[in-house]
């Protein structure tokens, strides 16, 4: 159990996807400019990531490791399909979008039309297949530590992209030079609050 | 072949219409591979190769693509493409394919790939779109070699592994700047080279 805790703490604050790996930067630049959209998307990048991370898990254990396929019987002892692993993963997510994509739009139509073109792009959303990924990379041990990870780097994402959002909104009113205006500002302002979380490094857990 | 359309797809990604600082695209890689200079060499040549040879292929199966399921059809071709290239990375440049780790795979959600797949292969020619590609692809390289330029000859004081700053510098009281090698400056590193090509030239100044 305290395991598990940990791995969520690790992966909110100090493994966190946008400050430590650059991932999901393109829909968390482009999608920051109110608080409101970035909340959905947060809630949607969420769901994806604890739906795909332990699906990917279960997929890999028992289809895609050295000799996974031993249920099946002796022969498949020793078939080894891990270098397939990117294709099934990027699938799994595919799959996972268009579904989430299909209840958002049934059940919350203004949310569907605000996130527009990006909720597709959750897809191609590097955050996702990056839990993935190294979730792959680090072994973990268990679905709960898994569930754990991918549930908190989901939840380290979103508080990345409200925050960032929430600066962005107020700094409307900020005289910026014209060349910065926009992305430039937006770029510094996170490697500002990236240096914020450097602060969280030295927390042994 | 080599008309002055297809050298205008070529060149344009250099500057004005490039993918990381103007179309702000592909940035998750840009920033985490650039520590060392190499490292940020192969990645580009890897993304070069991606991007070049999926709009190829897209663009030769573009009609026959159902609009309904393209986005899976894309991934799928990107991904045997990256499974490819990561296979070659293992095999020939062992020690960089494990500094690169996850990002070699994240070359399948890189936005530039599919960005290019969707506003151009989905609706020109193979030829274009192979030019279109490599020059997406450079554009992007050139952008991650500043950067990793900058932040190993500050960051390591070498180049390449080979050191560059003297070791008088040293002896005199220089430090290497510990900063350049967080994560934090690349970002700050993108910022600023925004703003100078910004200020350059100034259509491309976002209004408000």
């Amino acid at each position: 159990m305290q395991e598990i805790i940990n791995i969520f703490v690790r992966s909110v604050f100090i493994d966190n996807m946008i400050f430590a790996f650059f991932l999901g930067m393109c829909s968390y630049l482009a999608v920051s400019k109110t608080v409101k959209t970035s909340i959905g998307l947060g809630i949607a990048v969420v769901f994806v990531q604890v739906i795909t991370v332990p699906v990917n898990y279960l997929l890999l254990k028992y289809v895609m490791k050295p000799g996974a396929l031993s249920w099946l019987g002796e022969n498949f002892q020793g078939v080894d399909l891990s270098f397939l692993s990117f294709m099934v993963f990027i699938a799994t997510i595919a799959a996972m979008v268009q579904l989430v994509e299909m209840i958002v739009e049934k059940f919350s139509p203004a949310l569907y039309n605000s996130l527009g073109i990006f909720l597709p792009l959750i897809a191609v959303n590097c955050a996702i297949l990056g839990g993935s990924l190294f979730m792959e990379q680090r072994e973990y041990e268990n679905i709960g530590q898994v569930l754990s990870w991918g549930f908190g780097s989901g939840f380290g994402w979103m508080l990345a992209i409200v925050s960032l959002a929430a600066i962005r909104e107020k700094m409307k009113y900020n005289q910026i030079p014209p060349a910065l205006k926009g992305m430039g500002i937006t770029f510094i302002v996170t490697g500002l609050m990236s240096i914020a979380f450097m602060s969280f490094l030295g927390i042994k857990i | 072949m080599s008309s002055n359309k297809n050298s205008k797809l070529l060149s344009n990604p250099f500057n004005l219409e490039n993918p990381v600082t103007v179309q702000i695209l592909g940035i998750c890689s840009a920033l985490a591979v650039t520590v060392k200079l190499k490292p940020a060499i192969v990645m580009g040549l890897s993304v070069i190769v991606v991007t070049a040879f999926s709009n190829l292929v897209i663009s030769w199966m573009r009609n026959s693509i159902p609009p309904r399921i393209r986005i899976i059809v894309q991934l799928v071709i990107v991904a045997s493409m990256v499974i490819l290239v990561d296979q070659v990375l293992r095999a020939f440049v062992y020690d960089v394919s494990k500094q690169l780790s996850v990002y070699v795979g994240l070359i399948i959600t890189n936005c530039i790939i599919m960005g290019r797949l969707e506003a151009f292969a989905m609706g020109n020619k193979p030829w274009p779109s192979l030019i279109d590609g490599i020059g997406n692809g450079i554009g992007y390289a050139m952008i991650l070699i500043v950067v990793a330029f900058i932040r190993e000859l500050f960051g390591s004081g070498t180049l390449l592994g080979y050191k560059i700053i003297p070791q008088a510098f040293f002896d005199a009281g220089y430090v290497n700047n510990g900063m350049m090698i967080m994560p934090t400056m690349a970002l700050i590193l993108v910022g600023v080279i925004i703003w100078i090509q910004r200020s350059y030239f100034k259509q491309l100044n976002e209004k408000e």
